[in-house]
């Protein structure tokens, strides 16, 4: 990326208005830019977890509704009608990349928990498989099961789902303790993690002297402490107050960046899911709506209830440039600063604005397209 | 909203009317019918039914040694019970091991008890118990203490053997959890009373018998509680558990144990005070201790001797009480704290205390001082003499009150009411109850009402029943009168629950003999006595359910009520008491399974019918079988009550619970 360093200080978020009107300003072939398409999938590594065709449905002879052609297509409210059954999570199927934060992200009722406790068998699956690098969880046994949610995949939880009488180091280092870690090992691991997610000095505290932030802390340093390949986030951070659940969010992002693990992330907030997620999933009554990164639920929703959903998110904050630029006209004089593709609306506008020409968007030397006043007008004045 | 509606208009009035006609209908066949068909049977009368029972117990008695179930399993039960009774017994009450006296003397039972509640809950309790043990010595009677304190523990040990693992597996596994609970729930509405004729036909009468009654009567309390506690867990914390891999073993060492321990503790607790509540009552199956003084001592209206014993048993229910509670708060603060120090000054000063108690220990072993509580203070006469001396007074001063009042509600109320009860004939009333039955309830409510009114036919002793059915009922009356004055005082205002709440907590850790007591004093024995002791038995447990149901109902809702401009009377009768039909219900239903039990055991002092027949049974061999058909009429009236209740509670929930949503 070439971002000028005057802008790589975010500006303050402008509120967002209740813009009435938002219609897709982006041309049709460029939603389906194959280089869109092929960024998601060409060259990537094979995926840590795979879900493919997964189903959970709750009530007696569920087994029986993902094996009828009839029953998997009806929707949930008739097929409790028909049948009694509750179906959580419909032939969902989506791939994540190895060191991707994947957000599922739906409304409550969703079956969004429920997807993520099937992930490791929590819950248990009703069809379909999970591969965690290409071996089915769902056919795993129960010892290898276990294997892998000791070593391989953690989960944060939403109440934190802490051990009240014991102390935050033995809480940290629980999950080392019950595959059979000695004392010394398990002690200097926990400082490690504690010290890793800022809880240096709460180590003998116990669990409800801390406040729901701090909590969730000892959380994540549980999750942290086996050194798994997969966190899983079961809406880690809803039950915390707004302040904090920035803190937390950006505790997120910097552990990303300095322990690199892939991360599943539930979250019914939108602007969480756009602030942490490199892809989203929106899931609604059990299905997949879209999947995507967030410039492309905002700038190409899936349908009605996508659209709806992003309504009210400033689109500068989202959109890159990829999605505003025009084609190049012949009368545009082309000796504007040069931006790549990937970058944020909002961190070019001054740019443009104070550019006497139209920037210009270049990926590896290769001209793109223009952005002029109008263009960043058009997002600005929307957002 | 469309179904309440209709509840409201259109059900509700319809129901009221059935059960005002069918009300009338017994009344004019009351009076133009009454006397016939009662059923009546005398007191010394029995039935081929109670011919047969003593048959059985007669056959039971002579294959004791021959039959093989008793050889080689109620036999088996009994010498085991037997061993471990004997053993306690003889390490603090009763001679053994060729030495005229206990293996423990007072003074290393009084030390060791005092130090044990130190190291399981507090110096305070510890202190406690030492003084409670001291002055029960006083009082003189250190003998018949220690060997309700032996019974008691005996029962408790097994009880908790049992009932502990148990309780956790029904935490554990629904399967369990839904055999056990329909079990424990019969078992607590059956009357303590009752456990006492069936087991004295297996398992003989005696201290053996006694501790099998008693833990079957105590270690419902520590499943039920246990179970509880292990499902209480957080569900998350069982996932995030799950969640690292741990294994159902670990799951359930590291997670669920720990986060139950102290409901398991709270547990234990009412056990052991379900425990010595019967001990006492076992009495009257000969069962040694400090009962067996109250029970003599009623029958011969030596209120002042009863005092005293009934004093003792107070004082180790408090005892008992105090230091579990303490118990349950030193593990909950175990992992509280967090500097060291205290912790290991508290270990040292145990370490001293143990070895005091050690020394003492050997003390009354060795030498006769400590091994016999000494006579010199003799605090038991002149608290009996006092007590004899109150009773006098009042029965010589207070006599035109209390006696007014006895002959007041038992003319206007009793009598009359238990006339209309006894005196209606049998199928008469037989079919008013199953009317009432299936329109409170449901169908099923009046099958059961109808099977078990036949069986209480069937035992021979109909007329004994609805004059416990009359007592049962109109103490329950005044119950109820009583929960919902204290009951909604308390949920309107914090502050007169904390004033009330622990006297009712402190009423109900005391074995239902003693209530007895007093009220022989006020009203010598009579029918009434009976009924006055089982309605202050029952008044704590419905208070507390009235007043937490009226303090749960909903501040916003309240807050509506007076914004809209109602008055405290308007908000109680318009919100309040209409928003809690549910827990009054359930009040209703507790209250009345504690005042069946309470008035069976007013038998003792005068209540007569099934509670007399029942100790009579235990007296007389040739009315044992009478005794026996009696329990189980107390049985099916409880099952019967208890049934119809819960289906109004139930019908109420159900209707509050459409209000509230």
């Amino acid at each position: 990326m070439t971002i000028p360093s005057q802008f790589t200080e975010p500006a303050q978020s402008s509120e967002p208005s209740a813009g009435e009107t938002m219609t897709t300003a982006i041309p049709e072939e460029l939603v389906q830019s194959p280089s869109l398409e092929a960024k998601a999938t060409a060259g990537a590594p094979a995926p840590v977890i795979s879900v493919q065709n997964l189903w959970k449905v709750f009530g007696a002879n569920a087994d029986g509704v993902p094996r009828s052609e009839e029953l998997r297509a009806l929707p949930r409210k008739e097929l409790k009608q028909r049948t009694g059954c509750v179906a959580a999570v419909c032939d969902l199927s989506f791939d994540v990349a190895p060191g991707e934060v994947f957000v599922v992200m739906g409304l409550s009722g969703s079956g969004k928990s429920t997807l993520v406790r099937c992930l490791t068998r929590l819950i248990e699956p009703t069809a379909g498989r999970v591969l965690f690098k290409g071996d089915d969880i769902l056919q795993a046994n129960e010892r290898s099961l276990r294997e892998l949610r000791r070593h391989n995949i953690a989960m944060v939880f939403q109440h934190f789902g802490l051990l009240p009488h014991r102390r935050v180091a033995d809480n940290v280092s629980y999950g080392l303790e019950i595959r059979g870690a000695g004392k010394k090992e398990r002690s200097q691991r926990a400082a490690e993690v504690i010290d890793l997610v800022g809880l240096s000095g709460y180590e003998s505290s116990f669990p409800d002297q801390l406040s729901g932030g701090m909590q969730q802390r000892v959380g994540l340093a549980r999750a942290l402490a086996g050194d798994p390949e997969v966190l899983l986030f079961d809406e880690p951070f809803s039950a915390l107050d707004p302040l904090i659940r920035r803190d937390m969010q950006n505790e997120v992002i910097r552990l990303h960046h300095e322990v690199g693990k892939t991360m599943v992330f539930i979250t019914h907030d939108l602007s969480e899911a756009l602030k942490l997620g490199d892809r989203i999933l929106i899931m609604r009554d059990g299905r997949l709506v879209q999947v995507g990164t967030g410039a492309e639920l905002v700038g190409a929703p899936a349908d009605d209830y996508v659209r709806d959903f992003v309504r009210e998110v400033p689109r500068s904050h989202v959109l890159t440039l990829r999605w505003i630029m025009r084609p190049v006209q012949p009368d545009d004089q082309l000796d504007g600063p040069e931006f790549g593709p990937e970058v944020v609306v909002r961190e070019a506008v001054r740019a443009v604005l104070e550019s006497e020409r139209p920037i210009k968007v270049v990926e590896d030397g290769r001209l793109l397209g223009v952005v002029g006043n109008a263009e960043i007008l058009a997002v600005v004045a929307e957002s | 909203m469309t179904s309440i509606a209709l509840v409201r208009t259109g059900i509700r009035p319809f129901r009221g009317a059935i059960v005002t006609a069918l009300l009338l209908v017994w009344l004019v066949g009351f009076t133009v019918l009454h006397g016939q068909d009662t059923l009546a049977l005398g007191a010394a009368d029995t039935t081929p039914l109670h011919g047969r029972l003593n048959d059985l117990n007669d056959a039971v008695g002579a294959n004791r040694n021959s039959n093989p179930l008793f050889l080689y399993f109620f036999n088996e039960i009994r010498l085991v019970v037997d061993q471990l009774t004997t053993f306690i017994s003889s390490l603090v009450s009763q001679p053994a091991f060729g030495r005229p006296v206990p293996l423990i003397g007072w003074l290393g039972v009084v030390a060791l008890v005092g130090f044990g509640s130190w190291a399981l809950g507090n110096l305070k309790v510890g202190l406690l118990a030492a003084a409670g043990f001291t002055f029960m010595g006083l009082q003189g009677l250190w003998q018949q203490s220690m060997d309700t304190f032996a019974l008691t523990l005996s029962a408790v040990l097994v009880a908790l053997l049992v009932g502990i693992p148990l309780g956790i597996w029904a935490g554990v596994s629904d399967r369990v959890n839904r055999i056990v609970t329909p079990v424990l729930d019969f078992m607590q509405t059956m009357p303590t009373f009752v456990y006492l004729a069936p087991l004295t036909l297996v398992f003989l009468i005696g201290p053996a018998s006694a501790v099998i009654a008693t833990l079957i009567y105590a270690a419902p309390p520590v499943i039920r509680i246990a179970a509880h506690g292990i499902r209480q867990s957080p569900k998350e914390t069982l996932e995030a558990a799950q969640s690292l891999g741990a294994t159902r073993s670990q799951t359930l060492r590291q997670v669920m144990l720990p986060l139950a321990k102290r409901t398991i503790v709270i547990g234990v607790n009412q056990t052991i005070m379900a425990a010595l509540s019967m001990v006492t009552i076992a009495a009257l199956i000969d069962a040694p201790g400090l009962g067996r003084v109250v029970l003599r001592s009623l029958q011969s209206l030596d209120v002042g001797t009863a005092f005293n014993a009934g004093l003792s048993i107070v004082i180790m229910a408090i005892v008992f009480d105090r230091v579990t509670t303490a118990a349950s708060v030193r593990v909950e603060r175990a992992r509280r704290t967090t500097s060291r120090i205290p912790a290991r000054v508290r270990k040292v000063a145990l370490l001293v205390g143990g070895a005091v108690t050690a020394v003492c220990l050997y003390l009354s072993y060795t030498f006769v001082w400590a091994a016999e509580f000494p006579t010199d203070f003799d605090v038991g006469s002149p608290i009996s003499r006092a007590a004899s001396a109150v009773t006098d007074w009042a029965q010589l001063h207070l006599s035109a009150l209390t006696s007014d009042f006895k002959e007041l509600v038992t003319n206007s109320l009793l009598n009359p009411f238990q006339s209309l009860l006894t005196d209606s004939p049998w199928w008469l009333l037989f079919a008013v109850l199953v009317g009432i039955a299936a329109v409170a309830g449901s169908v099923r409510t009046a099958v059961t009402t109808a099977l078990c009114l036949a069986l209480i036919v069937g035992t021979g002793l109909w007329f004994d029943a609805m004059t416990t059915l009359a007592a049962t009922l109109v103490a329950t009356v005044a119950v109820m009168a009583l929960g919902l004055v204290l009951g909604v005082w308390m949920g309107r205002s914090v502050r007169v629950d904390r004033v009330i709440r622990p006297v009712l907590d402190a009423a109900q850790t005391m074995p239902s003999f003693v209530y007895l007591v007093p009220f022989v004093a006020l009203f010598a024995a009579s029918r009434f006595t009976g009924i006055a002791a089982a309605v202050v038995y029952a008044a704590p447990v419905a208070i507390k359910i009235i007043a937490d149901g009226i303090a749960a109902v909903s501040p916003t809702t309240m807050e509506a009520a007076t914004a809209a401009g109602s008055s405290s009377w308007q908000v109680i009768t318009k919100v309040q008491l209409p928003m809690s039909l549910g827990t009054l219900a359930l009040a209703m239903n507790q209250g009345l399974i504690y005042v069946l039990s309470m008035v069976v055991v007013g038998g003792l002092v005068g209540g007569g019918a099934l509670g007399y027949d029942v100790v009579a049974g235990f007296r007389q061999n040739a009315l044992f079988g009478k005794g026996l058909a009696a329990g189980l009429a107390i049985v099916l009236l409880g099952i019967m009550l208890d049934r119809i209740t819960q289906s109004v509670a139930s019908r109420a929930q159900a209707t509050t619970d459409h209000v509230r949503h």
